[in-house]
């Protein structure tokens, strides 16, 4: 009853990426599609519960990441630094049943310049190894496990895996352990919204600023040490107003 | 069964760099023009903003941009009497997809190539006679020169808002510029982008070596830009998250921020996304494309009907509708015959990664943009006398680090372990104080009788088809180039006062899994003779006259250089072409 | 005597004003005949100055001025009339006199009294000749067959009759009466903007019952989610930082160095502004930059006020890669917050709004770029965006009050009841 207003309810849609009556491709013409809210952001993984390892895999795998990324008085290790969190729900996600990957057989052993080409996913790679490293423990070191071993044992035995002289049981061992490498390092420089990068501590411990997108102030400043705090996609704690 | 769209005037094949020109180009005669793009559409404020783009694990590592291989891959093998096996994940080179196709994703290093490069067997055999060249080698010339070229280069240029240096002004040596680039006819659009610390050391220390350090042509804006289509850029950020990524705050040129808000306008203008080619179609001669088959998201299959069928797919991707399209005699090696495959090529690429003292140097290694860099030219094409050297070709070279993302740029000393204590510290002393510039020697890759594309025997993909074969090698004669110029690009980060300078030449043999560049040239290329291309000049298919393959699929061989500029050039000359000549008499505009 | 001759002569100036202003209806005995071109063509160009397919075109049907849009109101939906010429449910059995009634009364043939979701108020001060023109472009029109039942309205508010009580309050019939104290310019700018362009439907304060708060005319009301804002010579909140031209360039292209139109401005932009003249669209600027307003006040939030600290942080991290440090955006692209005056409105709705949703602006034929602002809102808490929003407020010249988390949180539900 006023006319306050007089522009419909979908004036501003300007969504042109409409479904044609048969056909299901999209079809954008007239103008640049756009809707409000638009965007596809990420999900912020949310500490709990393991997603995919079972507790005992979660603490060997945690053992793991403290010593490929040792605990320092600066910086947190692998295990404080999330880096367990960031690979079980990787794992649990895309990552871990090669989702967009060609997966498609016969599956052939190759040459190494031909990439890796087995059948199996990283989530079953993770579940198999971590059973076949148990397995190996209890059979050499005298019916412990894994977690049980001593920080110098677990160095000594990693290196051995490194090197190739530790062959875990129907494993390809080297391959498994530059997987493992790469995927704790991942975690510990991805994002902290991933899990890992506890409170951006990997970032804080070289000077990485982050998802910052502005260095316009800083690129004709040579030789002069970045001021600013990393950045998270999550922000940062100056972010929150501090309570008066 | 399949369905029948309404017939248009031109379709064309994958909405990236040169479909999106053509596209604008042929709108402009009042066409009416679809374009399928199998990839989604894309934009900057709905996908790729700058408040979540800067994700190294989900673009960087996750590749969230790119082609999916399970959509569809590549077999590789690096010789003939192997068995090629599927390329599960991307590695070498990382194929795009969606509108904007490279566009999107890319560094927008924005290169010419030189005016021997369009000549290069007559250059080379007339300078060091025909024995110079290995017997295996299959390059040859263009069939188009630069200064034919010169005025296109210049279009894209000017409509990406390109930033730089030049180096040739009309044949008048300019100083800061490129010393060996072939004349332009006008400066870049754009001043050189600002260089941050150790690329304005890289160019202080090759000048003291006697070269002539010059910034990389950067299609990242040095200031706020509106190309001659009225679309308007913003300036660069040097935010450190440019190749693999899309830009968020429109700043590096790509079809989004240069034509598609001026081409969806146009009411004689479609994108149909989310859509797969599958097949070009020919009418009962073989000779005349009738359209494409396309493949919707729900698996029904269309039917476009089109006067004009303009190829703008990746490279592979052209070459693989091609052959399964039954246009042009596939290539066979062992016979030396056919076309269709033949001249497939890469790139030369090795790096140097320098480690200074962290006490002294504070490089700031995220500061930077995509083209970001000083680079010297001495060592491209055939810019130095190869004579003494026994190999031909060359490449760009320079610090060109585009990023201190920590997953993929975090260089440790050598002899540090891979994990442990003393690899925590290592990565905390070096981060600031190393350099590794990623793809610091941009070197050519010529091409040979025995690397070529063709159809897999084996694996297939989504549609059952098969899958496009790699057979790819590096040569002797790549090789050598790498090491002498591996050595020289070392002498310069010497020269700036490394501690320790690694050298990581490209060695044999190719690799899939290690990334050198997306720049696969070739398979479909362009030249003077129909036994030894597959289109003439003007990129017009010889066998089917209204059938045009844009892209580095034309080139009979890979320069020193990225592609994207000449690609983007020659799909300007070859809508020139179309506009000017072949709409007013529809047929071969060249008899061979 | 002097004072006969000033009267006099104002008298006279009024007259060639309204000269200026009339068309020249040379033919003006028959201003419905489909047989005048210039009538016709100028009936479509005021058929664009006032924006009539804003509501009478759906754009979700292919065919123009057929009707059937739903207009929100807060009272409920109403639906847009047909106003093409079919005899049965357009308006081509109306009479010129009808139709002149309908536009400028509010009454319908029937003598129903139309909602003033339509704009008669505002249509009012359009001459007779003005709007005959409209009709017969309207009658050159493809009549279409589309049966609108425009009443959607709950109870008691789809009583026609007693819409004659609204009339009573807030609408003053009668043409535009020209200023002879002022020049044609001006003139012919005020005559666009309260009449054909009426600007005021959406730019003036309203009273609860929708009727517009004359007094404070032109600064600035929200509207669908969105503030439109003061469009006075107000420094502080209007256009008191612009040139006439930033006006018009903005009218015309939909955006200038300062701004860039979104939201249903950016729907008037396409649709009706852009399509103007140059020199009514500068007409418009010297009307609405001749109306006074505040001149800027010092921020009286303390830098080190806690939202004041949050917002920079989160200015810094996240708004300066395209807004630059110091608010200035990039000209034409990216718009300049330190002089817009969207950032500095009375109220923060449409900044709350973008921050949260994102927005796109118009494209147009001069500036096609159409640049958007991503969406924020899964992003920053409704803490972090009062922040954000308050040290935008408060910065650069700017001065408003602290924004609360509250606010925040009852926008946003607001804006989830939304589609737009």
């Amino acid at each position: 009853m006023t006319n306050l207003s007089r522009r419909d309810l979908l004036a501003a849609t300007a969504l042109v990426i409409v479904s044609e009556t048969v056909a299901r491709a999209g079809v954008v013409s007239g103008q640049l599609p756009w809707h409000p809210d638009a965007g596809s952001p990420p999900e912020a993984v949310r500490p709990g519960a393991w997603q995919f390892f079972t507790e005992q895999e979660a603490a060997a795998v945690e053992a793991l990441a403290d010593r490929i990324i040792p605990p320092d008085p600066q910086t947190p290790g692998g295990k404080d630094a999330g880096c367990a969190v960031f690979i079980d729900r990787q794992l649990a996600g895309a990552y871990g049943h090669r989702q967009g990957l060609y997966t498609r057989g016969p599956f052939v052993k190759g040459i190494k310049e031909q990439g890796p080409q087995s059948a199996q996913n990283p989530a079953e790679t993770y579940r198999a190894a971590l059973a076949a490293l148990d397995r190996y423990c209890k059979s050499k070191e005298g019916g412990k496990s894994w977690i049980e071993l001593p920080g110098e044992r677990q160095d000594e035995l990693l290196h051995a895996v490194e090197s190739g002289t530790v062959e875990l049981e129907g494993i390809d061992t080297k391959s498994f352990f530059e997987t493992l490498l790469k995927d704790m390092q991942e975690g510990f420089f991805a994002d902290p919204i991933y899990g890992g990068n506890r409170d951006m501590c990997a970032w804080k411990m070289i000077g990485f600023p982050g998802a910052r997108y502005d260095y316009r102030d800083w690129v004709g400043r040579h030789n002069e040490r970045y001021p600013y705090p990393p950045v998270s996609i999550a922000g940062r704690p100056d972010w929150t107003p501090k309570k008066t | 069964m399949t369905r029948k769209l309404p017939k248009k005037d031109v379709v064309i094949v994958g909405l990236g760099w040169t479909g999106s020109i053509m596209a604008n180009e042929l709108t402009e005669e009042g066409l009416d023009v679809v374009a399928i793009e199998r990839g989604p559409w894309r934009n900057t404020a709905t996908d790729y903003p700058p408040n979540y783009v800067q994700d190294e694990l989900r673009y960087r590592i996750r590749h969230e941009l790119f082609l999916q291989p399970e959509q569809t891959t590549f077999t590789f093998r690096n010789k003939m009497d192997q068995t090629a096996l599927p390329i599960r994940s991307w590695g070498a080179f990382m194929p795009p997809n969606g509108v904007g196709g490279g566009g999107v994703h890319w560094n927008a290093e924005t290169w010419r190539f030189l005016p021997s490069d369009f000549v290069l067997r007559t250059h080379l055999t007339q300078r060091y006679g025909a024995r110079f060249l290995p017997a295996d080698m299959t390059i040859q010339d263009w069939g188009i020169t630069f200064d034919e070229l010169e005025p296109y280069y210049d279009r894209f240029e000017y409509l990406c808002g390109t930033s730089g240096t030049a180096g040739n002004l009309k044949g008048k040596i300019q100083e800061g510029g490129n010393p060996f680039e072939g004349p332009r006819s006008r400066p870049y659009p754009n001043p050189a982008q600002q260089q941050p610390f150790s690329h304005a050391l890289f160019a202080k220390a090759a000048r003291e070596l006697g070269y002539k350090p010059f910034p990389q042509p950067s299609g990242n804006m040095s200031q706020a830009y509106t190309n001659p289509l009225g679309v308007r850029l913003g300036p660069c950020t040097y935010c450190g998250f440019c190749e693999w990524f899309g830009c968020a705050n429109y700043s590096k040129a790509s079809p989004q921020t240069t034509i598609l808000p001026v081409l969806v306008r146009k009411p004689n203008f479609l994108v149909r996304d989310q859509s797969e080619v599958t097949r070009i179609n020919l009418d009962s001669s073989g000779k005349r494309a009738t359209g494409v088959t396309f493949v919707d998201t729900s698996g029904t299959e269309w039917e476009q009907p089109a006067d004009l069928v303009i190829l703008s797919a990746y490279t592979v991707f052209n070459v693989q509708l091609l052959l399964l399209s039954g246009i042009g005699k596939a290539y066979d090696p062992v016979a030396n015959q056919g076309v269709i495959g033949r001249n497939f090529t890469h790139q030369t690429i090795s790096d140097v990664t320098s480690f200074f003292d962290p006490a002294k140097f504070i490089f700031n290694p995220f500061i930077a943009s995509g083209s970001i860099g000083m680079c010297i030219d001495e060592f491209n094409g055939d810019n130095f006398d190869h004579g003494p050297h026994g190999f031909v070709g060359g490449g760009y070279m320079g610090q060109v680090q585009t990023n201190g993302r920590p997953i993929e740029t975090t260089p440790t000393p050598p002899g540090t372990p891979k994990w442990g204590a003393k690899w925590k510290q290592a990565v905390r002393e070096s981060y600031q104080s190393a350099l590794k510039p990623g793809t610091g020697v941009h070197g050519s890759m010529y091409s040979y009788r025995d690397v070529y594309l063709d159809l897999d025997p084996t694996y297939q993909d989504r549609f059952k088809r098969p899958l496009m074969r790699i057979t790819m090698d590096f040569h002797e004669n790549e090789l050598k180039q790498n090491a002498f110029l591996t050595d020289k690009f070392a002498e310069v980060f010497q020269a700036m006062g490394a501690r320790q300078v690694v050298k990581e030449y490209r060695k044999g043999p190719y690799d899939v899994t290690a990334y050198q560049t997306t720049h696969l040239c070739g398979g479909a290329v362009m030249g003077t003779d129909p036994k030894t291309s597959a289109i003439n000049r003007y990129l017009q298919s010889w066998d089917v006259p209204n059938l045009f393959v844009m892209g580095a699929s034309g080139f009979p061989q890979n320069a020193g250089y990225n592609p994207t500029g000449t690609l983007a050039a020659l799909a300007y000359w070859s809508a020139e072409a179309i506009r000017s000549r072949y709409l007013k008499n529809p047929g071969p505009l060249l008899h061979a | 005597m002097r004072e006969a001759l000033r009267k006099r002569a104002a008298a006279l100036a009024a007259g060639a004003a309204a000269l200026a202003l009339a068309l020249p209806l040379l033919a003006a005995n028959h201003p419905g005949s489909r047989e005048n071109f210039a009538i016709i063509e100028r009936g479509r160009y005021l058929t664009v100055a006032a924006d009539c397919a804003a509501c009478h075109t759906d754009p979700h049907q292919s065919t123009a001025f057929a009707g059937g849009r739903p207009i929100e109101t807060p009272f409920g939906v109403v639906l847009a009339a047909n106003i093409t010429p079919d005899r049965d449910t357009g308006i081509g059995g109306w009479t010129d006199r009808q139709f002149d009634t309908a536009v400028r009364q509010g009454k319908l043939p029937d003598g129903k009294r139309l909602y003033p979701a339509m704009p008669y108020p505002y249509y009012t001060k359009m001459s007779r000749e003005d709007v005959l023109a409209i009709r017969a472009y309207l009658n050159t029109l493809p009549p279409v067959h589309n049966d609108v039942d425009s009443n959607q309205l709950p109870f008691p508010f789809n009583i026609r009759s007693a819409m004659w009580l609204w009339d009573a309050l807030y609408f003053s019939p009668g043409s535009f009466k020209a200023d002879p104290a002022q020049s044609d310019i001006w003139n012919r700018g005020a005559y666009l903007v309260e009449g054909p362009g009426h600007c005021g439907a959406c730019h003036t304060p309203k009273t609860f019952l929708g009727g517009d708060k004359t007094r404070l005319q032109f600064q600035g009301y929200s509207i669908q989610g969105w503030f439109a804002p003061n469009i006075t010579n107000d420094e502080a909140h209007g256009l008191g930082r612009w040139s006439n031209a930033d006006v018009a360039e903005y009218m015309k292209k939909g955006h200038n160095r300062i701004a860039g139109a979104s939201g249903p401005m950016g729907e008037e932009v396409a649709d009706s502004s852009s399509q103007m003249t140059e020199a009514d669209l500068n007409a418009i600027a010297t009307y609405l930059k001749a109306r006074s307003g505040q001149t800027l006040a010092a921020s009286s939030v303390a830098v080190n006020d806690p939202m004041m600290v949050a917002g920079a942080a989160i200015y810094q991290d996240l708004c300066s890669a395209c807004h630059r440090g110091d608010g200035h955006g990039v000209p034409y692209l990216i718009p300049d917050l330190a002089t817009s005056s969207t950032a500095a409105s009375r109220e923060p709705t449409t900044l709350i709004r973008v921050v949260l949703r994102g927005a796109q602006t118009v494209a147009t034929k001069d500036e096609p770029t159409g640049p958007a602002m991503p969406s924020f809102g899964w992003q920053l808490t409704d803490a972090q965006v009062a922040a954000v929003a308050t040290y935008i407020r408060n910065s650069w010249g700017h001065a408003g009050p602290v924004l609360t988390e509250d606010e925040v949180r009852k926008a946003r539900g607001n804006l989830a009841a939304r589609n737009d």
